[in-house]
């Protein structure tokens, strides 16, 4: 069992992303986050899925996606042709006498303060999904309150067009 | 034009000239536009459950697609039976729904449902039309799914007011689906792979399913398995697609298939599926599967290559170009010189012999293969072709064992979703598509009382059919499986020989009723009803003891059958 990030391209039309998450739930695959969203195209958008599941597995689960009608594309981002994007929003407790050490920190993690309460901050950071995790374990410590994150989304990259392996320059 | 009137020259332009279905509000205005006039006769079912099987009798008999029309909300979840049915069974099926006014929708309306939702996972798409305009495009592109690539059904749900709405009506002639493509094609490694591999085997077996019949490629299968003189098995859902004569003929493997369709399954090197989905039915434990055998795995579905049972030579694409061109692969491949399979086929016929279906005639109660095979026996003297539909059950099973079908779409059942109650409407409906042929539905008492009423449809349509009923008073099956992993506890399962009294109930509907205790009743009464001219129901009272054998019990290898009423396992 391992985790496979999978792109979808759907027509834009009613249901069609109930039709996609149906066929999850019916067939049993488990999604670890989905999202979705619109692109070049205002008719298509694109979904972006997390799955655990074994390499057969992800083979029938393209193959029945491929079956359904607003079913444009499918294909897998491998970890290494691939850029994977997440944003978070953490809201963190933190008491007046520790926001410069937050603050600080978070700044070297490269996140930006998107509100500033009494006794709290909220921050913003889109990164890799490591990079999030990192950030999430890096502030727990202080209390966090509230957090969102909005799932990965993901695109081949220009440069891995043509060939295989791990591109040179990792970003 | 009216939305009403678009939907009917739909149909029309699409060559529809049955539907089956039933009016109720939100689809009031389509049944209007009927009365104003349409070349599409419309069957009146007397539930929407039996529109559907009638249209799935219809699509499987005829091989066009089966048009069943219903109203919202309970007309539309009437209609889920019998789409799940032809999903499971790949049945080409336009089922229209009416649903609430646009403005009501989202509201709990009166008979509002969410057809489109309840049934997301047993269409192949479906449609929701809340503005007229899109109405002949969907439609057009409703009859281009059904019955492209893998066949299926597809839901045309209509808002009332949409069906009330004027138009400028233009049918298009081309669909725009961007992300519908089924393949066209097959690829010329694959076939050549395949071919080879053919050529190569020492035991070959071809596993022929539903998917022969739906892609109407039964010649061609028959040319492939006659040039390189391959035995065969065939499925339940196949059954008919190869003749049942043919020399080379197993019939079919599968929990209550022949013991020799199975040991030629489980001793082969190498499995040629055709149209078939490994079904857990005819596999049993997947893992004890043909467990030497290679598999060439021949689909339009690709989903299906590789979901139960790994493929090394997985075949994409239609079977009926497809199969023609491996026959000429396998030509080519084998000038050669093919290995000498003599002994395999030895073999075949050695286990045949050995293994033959058999019962117990016993001079007790009447036998229920007693009834099937005097119904074979009755249908092979008479001229005109014989289709046979039943319900599910024992009796199915005993159909599939005894039955000769010589011609494609002669057997018309429930496979995958095993639906009691689909044999009376299935039958009606292939009545309707072949009304020059005798229709006998082979039904278990169980089955029948689900779908009886539509014995009105039968009459007052003049569809006449012959319903058999083997009455042995039991859920048999159900009973079949608490004799034996149940301990004989037989909860619920009991439903008596004489309640209804089936002969008046068939009188009751305008039928002919017939009841046989008896062999020597029996031929009489089977003859009287396949000459009454008019709908017939023959009530047979069979022994409720009776098992269905060989089995192998689920989750099993299918080698290690009960053969026999001692109920003993015989291994290979």
């Amino acid at each position: 069992m391992t985790t496979h990030t999978i792109s979808v391209r759907l027509e834009n039309k009613p249901g069609a992303l109930a039709r996609v998450s149906q066929l999850f739930s019916r067939r049993g695959y488990n999604i670890q986050s989905l999202a979705v969203g619109p692109t070049e195209r205002p008719d298509i958008s694109r979904l972006t899925l997390r799955v655990d599941c074994s390499e057969n597995s992800l083979e029938q689960i393209e193959k029945q996606m491929h079956k359904l009608v607003n079913v444009l594309r499918v294909t897998e981002l491998s970890a290494d042709e691939s850029i994977e994007r997440e944003l978070a929003l953490i809201t963190v407790a933190v008491a007046a006498d520790k926001r410069p050490e937050l603050v600080a920190l978070s700044q070297v993690a490269g996140a930006r303060v998107a509100d500033i309460g009494r006794d709290s901050i909220t921050f913003e950071l889109v990164g890799r999904p490591d990079q999030v995790e990192a950030f999430e374990e890096l502030v727990r410590p202080y209390g966090v309150r509230e957090l969102v994150r909005t799932g990965r989304v993901g695109l081949r990259r220009p440069s891995a067009a043509g060939r295989a392996g791990t591109p040179a320059v990792q970003v | 034009m009216l939305g009403s009137d678009a939907i009917l020259r739909c149909l029309e332009l699409e060559g529809v000239e049955v539907c089956f279905g039933i009016p109720g509000g939100a689809i009031l205005p389509t049944y209007d536009a009927i009365a104003r006039g349409t070349t599409v006769r419309h069957v009146l079912a007397r539930h929407e459950q039996g529109a559907g099987h009638m249209a799935e009798g219809y699509a499987r008999a005829s091989g066009r697609v089966g048009v069943a029309i219903a109203t919202s909300g309970p007309g539309a979840t009437n209609l889920v039976t019998p789409i799940a049915d032809a999903w499971m069974d790949s049945t080409p099926l336009v089922c229209i729904t009416g649903q609430v006014r646009s403005s009501l929708i989202g509201t709990d309306a009166f008979q509002e449902i969410d057809a489109t939702g309840i049934t997301m996972p047993i269409v192949k798409h479906s449609w929701l039309v809340q503005d007229v305009e899109e109405l002949p495009r969907v439609m057009k592109a409703a009859f281009h799914v059904a019955q492209t690539g893998r066949k299926g059904p597809v839901l045309v749900d209509v808002a009332k007011d949409v069906q009330e709405a004027e138009f400028d009506f233009v049918y298009p002639d081309h669909v725009d689906l961007p992300g519908w493509k089924p393949p066209h094609k097959v690829h010329p490694r694959q076939l050549q792979e395949a071919a080879r591999a053919i050529v190569e085997a020492q035991r070959p077996i071809v596993y022929a399913g539903g998917g022969v019949l739906n892609a109407d490629a039964c010649d061609e299968l028959l040319e492939l398995v006659d040039s390189a003189q391959l035995p065969a098995v065939v499925t339940l859902m196949g059954k008919g697609c190869l003749p049942d004569s043919h020399p080379r003929n197993y019939g079919a493997p599968g929990m209550h298939g022949s013991k020799f369709a199975n040991w030629a399954l489980n001793k082969s090197d190498l499995v040629i599926a055709v149209g078939a989905r490994f079904d857990d039915r005819v596999t049993g434990k997947v893992s004890a599967f043909a467990p030497g055998a290679k598999v060439i795995h021949f689909d339009i579905d690709a989903a299906e290559v590789g979901k139960i049972r790994h493929a090394e030579i997985p075949v994409v694409g239609p079977l009926k170009l497809g199969l023609a061109q491996l026959a000429g692969e396998v030509r080519a491949a084998a000038a050669d010189g093919a290995p000498d399979r003599s002994a395999w086929l030895r073999q075949l016929e050695d286990w045949r012999e050995q293994f033959p279906f058999r019962y117990d005639k016993g001079d007790g109660a009447l036998k229920p293969q007693v009834v099937i095979e005097a119904l074979r026996d009755l249908a092979a003297r008479r001229d005109e072709d014989v289709i046979w539909t039943t319900g599910v059950g024992q009796h199915q099973m005993w159909a599939m064992q005894y039955i000769q079908c010589e011609q494609p779409r002669t057997f018309i059942t429930s496979g995958g979703l095993g639906t009691m109650g689909y044999g009376i409407p299935a039958a009606i409906g292939a009545k309707a598509a072949r009304p020059d042929a005798t229709v006998v539905c082979i039904d278990g008492d169980g089955c029948f009382q689900m779908t009886c009423q539509e014995l009105a449809t039968a009459a007052l349509e003049r569809l006449p059919i012959v319903a058999v009923i083997i009455n042995n008073g039991w859920l048999g099956m159900v009973r079949q499986w608490q004799e034996l992993f149940y301990d004989e506890r037989f909860a619920q399962t009991h439903l008596t020989h004489a309640v209804p009294n089936y002969a008046q109930l068939a009188e009751a509907y305008g039928c002919a009723g017939f009841t046989v205790e008896t062999e020597d009743e029996l031929e009489p009464a089977l003859t009287a009803a396949f000459a009454a001219g008019r709908s017939a129901v023959v009530d047979v009272r069979c022994d409720a003891e009776e098992k269905c054998f060989p089995m192998i019990p689920a989750g099993a290898a299918a080698v290690d059958v009960i053969e026999a009423p001692g109920g003993e396992v015989v291994s290979v």
